[in-house]
């Protein structure tokens, strides 16, 4: 097997981040050209060295925030040329999502998040209800208090943070924690009641307007759930709308097309 | 893990030619995203797909002409190209792929 495709096999296999660059349109000799690209190196051409060095510089900045694009350039790589088109494709690891508070609702928000190809973190102060049998399907199961933990827990533009311990004593700091994180999702359980008490005590905190307008809060679209499974829907779907810009609502009462001007290409381990 | 790559990477392992074909953009509405792919192999095996099922059969013409050694190609099927009305491109949108021989 020839060495691009094997390093690329490899990278996917084992999910460390790789984005794929291919010249699909150009002049003679530049079609077909391909680059793969790692965050620190990067093998094959798109044609010429001068090219390559504009492909990987454009390619690294796509792949980190695991978006899939055509870019156009120059043959020479230059940026306000049109010459050749670039198909980029990023293949970053699975985003994350961290789920605070072990209760019920965890469990079918966490099964809800694998399902939608998350690689889900539970994590709860409670040793008991934080536990590898209540959450068999979560990647990492960790006991620790939500704030700390989420102090040195990595984070991106496309994590989502889910806090449904709905209880002030772990949601404000945590919350508070969670603001400071680029997190592309933060939602936060909790009844009406709930909601007004805790938008109370993080304003007291200094938690400005513009900061809680980030925070989905109660949590979850509107479709009347009322089970754990039938909630974990309601932020699943919540989470994609929120990504798409799409405002959720039936398909069935709109006319115009169902995949508009979706700026989310990313994809994850390469399956849409 | 990623089917496509992984079945086009066992081909290669077994000595079998390739062909890969990308959706690179979709105007309008479509089912798969850019970056969804299919591939073919030689002796006629197929994984993945490019659309929801309405475009495959062209698409794995144009793979078997890639593998047999013809160049690399930007193809492009939708409502707005006289081609698409044969291929019945369901989901009313256009659809760009390309096409290449996995020889790298």
């Amino acid at each position: 097997m020839a060495d691009l495709l094997s390093r690329w096999h490899t990278a996917l296999a084992e999910q460390s981040p790789v984005a794929m660059a291919t010249v699909i349109q150009g002049p003679e000799g530049y079609l077909g050209g391909k680059v793969l690209v790692f965050p620190e190196d990067h093998t094959g051409t798109a044609g010429n060295a001068e090219l390559d060095k504009a492909v990987v510089e454009t390619a690294r900045g796509l792949l980190e925030g695991g978006r899939t694009e055509t870019v156009h350039l120059g043959p020479r790589g230059q940026r306000r040329m049109e010459d050749v088109a670039v198909f980029i494709q990023s293949f970053a690891p699975p985003p994350r999502m961290y789920v605070f508070g072990a209760i019920d609702f965890a469990s079918a928000v966490a099964r809800a998040g694998k399902f939608m190809g998350y690689r889900v973190i539970v994590c709860d102060a409670r040793a008991v209800f934080a536990t590898r049998e209540r959450f068999p399907s979560a990647d990492e199961i960790v006991v620790a208090w939500p704030d700390e933990f989420l102090k040195t827990a990595e984070v991106d533009g496309r994590s989502v943070i889910a806090v449904l311990t709905h209880d002030p004593k772990f949601d404000v700091p945590v919350l508070k924690e969670a603001l400071k994180t680029p997190a592309g999702y933060i939602g936060a359980m909790g009844s009406r009641r709930t909601h007004d008490n805790r938008t109370a005590r993080l304003k007291e905190e200094g938690v400005t307007d513009e900061q809680l307008a980030r925070v989905s809060s109660p949590i979850g679209l509107d479709i009347g759930a009322r089970t754990p499974e039938e909630t974990a829907i309601a932020i699943a779907a919540e989470i994609v709308a929120l990504r798409t810009g799409h405002s959720g609502g039936r398909l069935a009462e709109r006319s115009g097309p169902i995949h508009w001007a979706a700026p989310d290409t990313r994809t994850r381990d390469g399956v849409k | 893990m990623n089917p496509v790559i992984d079945r086009v990477a066992s081909w290669r392992e077994e000595g079998k030619k390739a062909a890969l074909a990308t959706v690179v953009k979709v105007e309008r509405s479509g089912p798969l995203g850019p970056g969804t792919s299919m591939a073919v192999s030689e002796d006629g095996q197929v994984v993945g797909s490019v659309s929801g099922g309405c475009v495959e059969p062209a698409v794995y013409e144009e793979a078997m002409a890639a593998i047999e050694g013809g160049g690399p190609r930007l193809l492009s099927y939708g409502i707005s190209d006289d081609e698409a009305f044969g291929v019945g491109l369901t989901c009313g949108g256009t659809i760009h792929i390309f096409v290449e021989r996995v020889d790298w």
